[in-house]
């Protein structure tokens, strides 16, 4: 199967199919990653920039690899060295960024729509990292790379997600993504964090964090922002911990042999305890593990994919 | 100067007049309305056959952005943009650099305009100085300088006491309050409709209930007050009710309603879509029915645009930072005929709803085609088809986001003090 896709601006734009292929051609790129020679020359020439214009390390970091391993070309600016923080304007940044003939960019920035604003304006192709509260697809595509080696297939899997539903653009991608692969999506946090008609993208909602895991095969836990206290969508991190955090009691309700997932950074002790954080249903670091080969995958794809893997 | 307007549909809501008659404009004034007078009485005949001949439209709610802004518009092009519209009047918002909280201001609107502007300008002033909200502003003298009512458009009175006293103040000189309704704690950081659109791009909400609370507090401190409340831009089922009931039990407040907020929803938003980003934004389908429906039943008193030109530099751009506003001039009034097409209102009420409606609200002496009115006239095509093409804008300014949408009803001819100051 072909894939047709230039851009990578979110999992709602993905098919059924689309998601598929992208899954296969990650698991042929993991075997590479655990090589001695962590090299293949599929983007020899190519040229990738990771423009990230908000702070990120772990989603930059893999990218940065999974573009090295393929042998292209890759360049970070980041939004401390940007001229964004000159006054530049996001389209003049395109441009100049243009003029230099990259084949890929990779963004992260604050602003929802702002990968999609940068698509329109250039020829090279455009992988969304990130976007505001909006998407972030190479995270749900792990995601459910991770949930497939440990379960099989995600038809017909109770998914739990819980934690600040509105602010999080990893919700959005998953939610796309689960629904085209049969999955059955439960959203849980406090009513501060459950956005508005959230449900219509495909999701029972839930103010209880015990009915969302209720069986569920897979508990996904997201992380509480800090820097939102104050913002009153929370009394106290204290409070929070206590009745939407995931312990080994709460986690008793999923099924046995439930996952848990965390896209990272974690607050242990708020949205996650220590003792499941690092128990043995936790597959956060096989996640982190993914995200270099569904980025390898996504950079493979969006080039053409020509060349076999070597 | 003698012109002859000829077999038109002469549409006159303030005195419920409705016929194919021929009307006559003498020396600036409406001289005859009747159904057959000699050509040879003209200097000029204008055939309006198949045509509507109504009072000269008025639009109470423009931003001409000068003083100051002037990269954006100014009242040269921003009332050129409204003549070609078929607007005669309009009356321009404070929010300039400088504010328009003194006399001085006003007066240089009101000169620039009699000079070099195409149609009446009527200057709103600053219910508080330098629109702080704080200090009320000198109402008399704007009044005296030539201010009909008093706004802070653009942001509320977030302080009630300020309201109160600015709704008790203006009693003395007779001048309406046109109030901007909108609790900012409410808004937070929202840059759209709050609703399932904004949960799926990522982008955050403003809730109706900022809007609702904000006009139920307004209305009841004009109920206690007794001043003249005039509602901006109403936007919310919640807000029409609220203004319905209000009315009702004899309260002193009329409405207006924006061709965006009862032709689009936040659907629009869409594809980041800068251009239906907009304050009060888009709303629902259910919020679009209800201003209709207080179009229709009288709740709602005018079509006010809301015009708000803005730099293609500040619409192209991120959506978050994007700024608020659509040029509405040069739409408004095919967009209303939609609305008569649609059977939602008769095309007398259209009308009145664009001439006699906002002239009442805000004591414009304006809106009529009673013999020996300034002769402010409209002729209107209402089968001309035509498409919003960005650059043939008047304005100066071409944030809108009904580019390509094909419209039905133009002015063909817009008549000012008894001058032709745009035909086609």
């Amino acid at each position: 199967m072909a894939f047709n896709h230039k851009h990578i601006l979110g999992t709602e734009y993905l098919s059924r199919e689309d998601i598929q292929l992208i899954l296969d051609t990650a698991e042929s790129f993991r075997e590479i990653n655990t090589r001695s020679i962590k090299k293949v020359p599929t983007l020899r020439g190519k040229t990738i920039i990771n423009a990230f214009f908000e702070n990120s390390t772990r989603t930059r970091l893999s990218f940065e690899i999974a573009g090295k391993r393929l042998s292209a070309d890759t360049v970070n600016i980041s939004g401390s060295t940007s001229s964004v923080t000159k006054g530049e304007t996001l389209e003049d940044t395109a441009r100049n960024i243009e003029a230099m003939h990259p084949d890929i960019i990779v963004i992260r920035h604050g602003h929802s729509g702002a990968p999609h604003y940068l698509a329109e304006r250039l020829h090279c192709s455009v992988i969304n990292a990130g976007d505001g509260a909006h998407e972030h697809p190479s995270q749900a595509l792990l995601d459910m790379l991770t949930m497939r080696q440990h379960k099989g297939e995600i038809d017909g899997l109770k998914v739990a997600i819980v934690g600040d539903i509105a602010h999080s653009r990893v919700v959005r991608s998953n939610l796309y993504a689960l629904n085209k692969m049969g999955a059955d999506v439960h959203l849980a946090g406090p009513g501060t964090m459950m956005p508005s008609g959230i449900e219509r993208l495909g999701a029972t909602v839930h103010y209880d964090i015990r009915a969302a895991i209720k069986d569920a095969d897979v508990v996904m836990m997201l992380r509480i922002q800090l820097e939102r206290q104050g913002l009153t969508l929370l009394p106290t991190l204290r409070e929070y911990a206590r009745f939407f955090g995931l312990n080994d009691d709460v986690l008793k309700l999923a099924k046995a042999d439930a996952i848990v997932m965390h896209p990272g950074p974690m607050n242990r002790g708020v949205e996650i305890s220590s003792a499941v954080a690092d128990g043995p249903q936790n597959v956060i670091l096989g996640q982190v593990e993914n995200g270099v080969a569904v980025r390898m995958a996504l950079l493979y794809l969006v080039s053409g994919g020509e060349q076999a893997v070597e | 100067m003698k012109i002859l307007i000829k077999g038109g549909r002469v549409i006159d809501p303030s005195r419920n007049f409705d016929q194919v008659a021929d009307l006559l404009i003498e020396d600036g004034k409406i001289t005859a309305i009747e159904a057959t007078i000699n050509t040879n009485a003209a200097d000029h005949v204008i055939d309006a056959s198949g045509q509507l001949v109504t009072p000269g439209l008025i639009d109470i709610h423009v931003h001409l952005r000068d003083p100051g802004l002037e990269y954006k518009e100014d009242i040269i092009t921003g009332t050129l943009a409204a003549v070609a519209g078929g607007f005669t009047s309009v009356a321009c918002m404070p929010n300039t650099k400088p504010v328009n909280d003194n006399k001085a201001v006003t007066q240089y609107m009101i000169n620039r305009a009699k000079n070099d502007g195409y149609c009446n300008v009527f200057p709103i002033g600053a219910i508080t100085k330098g629109m702080a909200g704080e200090t009320l502003s000198e109402m008399g003298e704007l009044k005296e300088a030539g201010c009909l009512a008093v706004s802070d458009d653009g942001r509320p009175v977030s302080d009630g006491e300020v309201m109160r006293r600015a709704l008790e103040y203006s009693r003395s000189f007779g001048i309406t309050v046109v109030s901007h309704t909108e609790d900012l704690s409410l808004v937070g950081e929202g840059v759209m409709n709050d609703g399932f659109v904004a949960t799926e791009l990522g982008l955050k909400g403003i809730p109706w209930v900022a809007e609702d609370t904000m006009t139920a507090r307004d209305v009841m401190l004009a109920e206690f007050t007794g001043g003249r409340l005039h509602v901006a831009h109403i936007s919310t089922k919640g807000g029409v009710e609220i203004v319905r009931q209000a009315k009702a039990r004899g309260v002193n407040v009329t409405c207006e309603a924006t061709p965006h907020h009862f032709t689009l929803t936040d659907e629009a938003v869409r594809g980041y879509n800068t251009d239906a980003k907009m304050n009060p934004p888009l709303r629902s389908a259910a919020d679009v029915a209800a201003i209709r429906a207080g179009l229709a039943d009288g709740t709602i008193d005018a079509i006010a645009t809301d015009h708000a030109p803005h730099h293609i530099d500040e619409k192209n751009v991120e959506f978050r930072i994007a700024m608020n506003g659509i040029v509405g001039l040069e739409t408004a009034l095919p967009l209303t005929l939609e609305l008569v097409a649609a059977g939602t209102i008769d095309l007398p009420r259209a009308v009145a709803l664009l001439s006699c409606g906002p002239a009442h609200a805000l004591n414009i002496p304006r809106g009529t085609l009673d013999i020996a009115a300034p002769a402010d006239v409209t002729v209107i095509d209402p089968s001309l088809e035509w498409i919003v093409v960005r650059e043939e804008l008047k304005s100066k300014s071409k944030n809108t986001p009904f580019t390509g949408r094909k419209m039905k009803g133009a002015a063909t001819c817009t008549i000012v003090g008894g001058k032709i100051v745009f035909s086609r």
